[in-house]
């Protein structure tokens, strides 16, 4: 798999979140797909759960619905710095990678503070449009604090 | 209504358990004695899940307040706790969230080293070093009684798979301690063994007694948190209620999962924003596929042991909560999500799913992460006024409806009495 295509499907990922278009988010995703955010602790022990569990589009949507319309939190938003992704292995046409990122938080009273990084563990694939798209993607946060809340997903 | 008084911090304004100052949220002076009077005093603190520690030498690090502690299986099975202090010079004995030791912690700075209990066995050098004229030099004085010294020891009681720990020796049994009815939510839950399936930290923004009051409130879950209301997860309109016990501290709330009948308008009536029935659907519902589990159609219960725990079931998502004071103005909630050993693989897959609900990214519980820290900061410069605790009359007594602060009162009944106020 092209290597330049893995890093923009990572940036327009940034990029959507960033810019707040969180609509087009769930539509980076396969459906079904898995989407975690979870730790390197719980990865470590074997732990499943996560913050943020969904193993359809539609749970993803769902995520987006619920903080457009529905869950209450001061406004914020996210600046992603994403590293270049490595391949760990491709079978099938589906692509394994691995990729570091850092999230800074901006509040709504203007602080910018790192909120979290970590590694996004990835499975990739091409749909039927011959689009890259997550079918997997691991948030594996490096520490386990997650300050405040986390409305907006990583 | 806005009740200014003109006392001093720290003198509690009247003898209500329906008005509460705002210094108790702000003030450094009280935060001490909150550890030495609450913590340290005679109250059953949290420290860890029978499960976290199942063999001998098992040990987990948490905290009683500021106090830090390790809790240990020793080799006859029984659960030690004890201040994570060396005696020497105060360093951490532990410095790790848990792990196995053989027969001894030994601590890094000098090599003391200490039982299973938490008595001093091991001074490094002790009878000094041999010089090179045969003579012992240094070491400690001859009259060193070592058994004299060591970190403060806790007692511990487990209930369900829970492990609590209290340094006082005034503390009750702790059956007697949370009280009959709520014990009895507890044993509703934890009626076999679990498995850890997470764990997450939630850095809040506000004073610890702001959390633990959120949680005992009943009256704000179905206002604050649209997804309980539209789901028909929690209202006030379903059955339901809260249990106090006799002493306030500890509280159950419940709601029962059915129809609503004759009160099935009224959020609808009173325009509130959280009822979104009809405006807001979800893409794929399985988020909230549940399955009846215990049997009695409860289909949520949040239930609190005085100060700091909190045991949740919102349908299968189980969880329990652990409140860490981190100074006056923060406070460290940790998550610990979990199911049982004989879960099915459909059973763990629907509580991974609904794990979504709560947590600091949780479809219901996001909010609460962030209104503690809007009454922080909205009373900054009102320490000497008062919240009107009031929902529900001025009494802590169990009651058949959540339209009540009943249980935030019993909070304050039990934290007064605690704290000489």
């Amino acid at each position: 798999m092209d290597l330049a295509r893995i890093v923009e499907l990572n940036a327009v990922y940034a990029r959507v979140i960033d810019t707040e278009q969180f609509e087009e988010w769930p539509k980076l995703f396969h459906d079904p797909c898995l989407y975690k955010l979870t730790t390197a602790d719980n990865v470590a022990k074997g732990l499943e759960s996560g913050l943020i569990y969904a193993d359809t589009r539609g749970m993803l949507e769902d995520r987006i619905s619920s903080l457009r319309k529905v869950n209450i939190y001061e406004s914020q938003r996210y600046r992603h710095i994403v590293g270049l992704p490595v391949v760990l292995g491709e079978q099938d046409g589906e692509a394994e990678t691995e990729t570091p990122f850092l999230i800074v938080r901006i509040m709504r009273e203007g602080q910018m503070d790192v909120f979290a990084t970590g590694c996004y563990r990835d499975k990739i694939k091409p749909d039927t449009s011959g689009a890259l798209r997550f079918s997997q993607r691991i948030v594996v946060c490096d520490g386990r604090r997650f300050d405040t809340l986390v409305a907006i997903p990583f | 209504m806005d009740v200014r008084y003109e006392e001093t911090t720290t003198v509690w304004p009247e003898d209500s358990l329906a008005r509460v100052p705002y210094w108790v949220y702000q003030d450094e002076p009280n935060y001490k004695r909150e550890m030495e009077r609450l913590f340290e005093g005679a109250t059953w603190n949290f420290v860890c899940l029978e499960a976290d520690i199942p063999n001998k030498g098992d040990y987990r690090t948490n905290q009683v307040g500021d106090l830090p502690v390790i809790v240990v299986r020793d080799a006859d099975g029984k659960i030690n706790c004890f201040e994570n202090r060396c005696a020497h010079r105060g360093a951490l004995i532990a410095f790790d969230d848990g792990g196995n030791v053989q027969n001894n912690f030994k601590c890094v700075y000098h090599a003391w080293s200490y039982d299973l209990c938490g008595n001093l066995r091991g001074i490094a050098f002790e009878r000094g070093i041999n010089g090179p004229d045969g003579k012992m030099r240094g070491g400690m004085p001859r009259g060193f009684e070592r058994e004299r010294f060591g970190p403060r020891k806790l007692r511990t009681t487990t209930l369900c798979g829970l492990v609590f720990a209290t340094l006082s020796p005034d503390t009750a049994p702790i059956e007697e301690y949370i009280g009959a009815e709520v014990l009895g939510r507890i044993k509703r839950v934890l009626n076999r063994p679990i498995r850890v399936m997470g764990r997450f930290v939630q850095p809040l923004p506000n004073n610890w007694k702001l959390y633990v009051e959120n949680v005992k409130d009943t009256y704000h879950a179905s206002l604050l948190h649209t997804f309980l209301t539209t789901f028909r997860i929690s209202r006030l309109t379903q059955g339901g209620g809260v249990l106090v016990s006799p002493d306030g501290g500890n509280h159950s709330s419940y709601t029962i999962g059915i129809p609503e009948g004759a009160n099935a308008g009224a959020y609808k009536a009173q325009d509130i924003r959280t009822d979104q029935d009809g405006k807001f659907a979800l893409a794929d519902p399985s988020v909230l596929d549940s399955v009846e589990e215990f049997g009695d159609h409860i289909q949520l219960q949040i239930l609190s042991v005085f100060p700091g725990f909190i045991l949740q079931q919102i349908h299968n998502c189980l969880a329990v909560r652990h409140v860490v004071p981190r100074g006056v103005g923060r406070m460290d909630l940790v998550w610990t999500y979990f199911g049982f050993a004989d879960d099915t693989p459909e059973m763990n897959r629907r509580r991974l799913k609904q794990q979504n609900l709560v947590g600091p990214a949780g479809f219901i519980s996001m909010e609460d992460g962030c209104v503690g820290g809007f009454v922080q900061r909205g009373t900054l410069a009102a320490s000497d006024h008062v919240s009107v605790i009031q929902m529900g009359g001025s009494t802590a007594e169990s009651q058949e409806t959540r339209a009540t602060e009943a249980s935030v009162r019993g909070f304050w009944k039990a934290y007064r009495r605690h704290m000489d106020y």
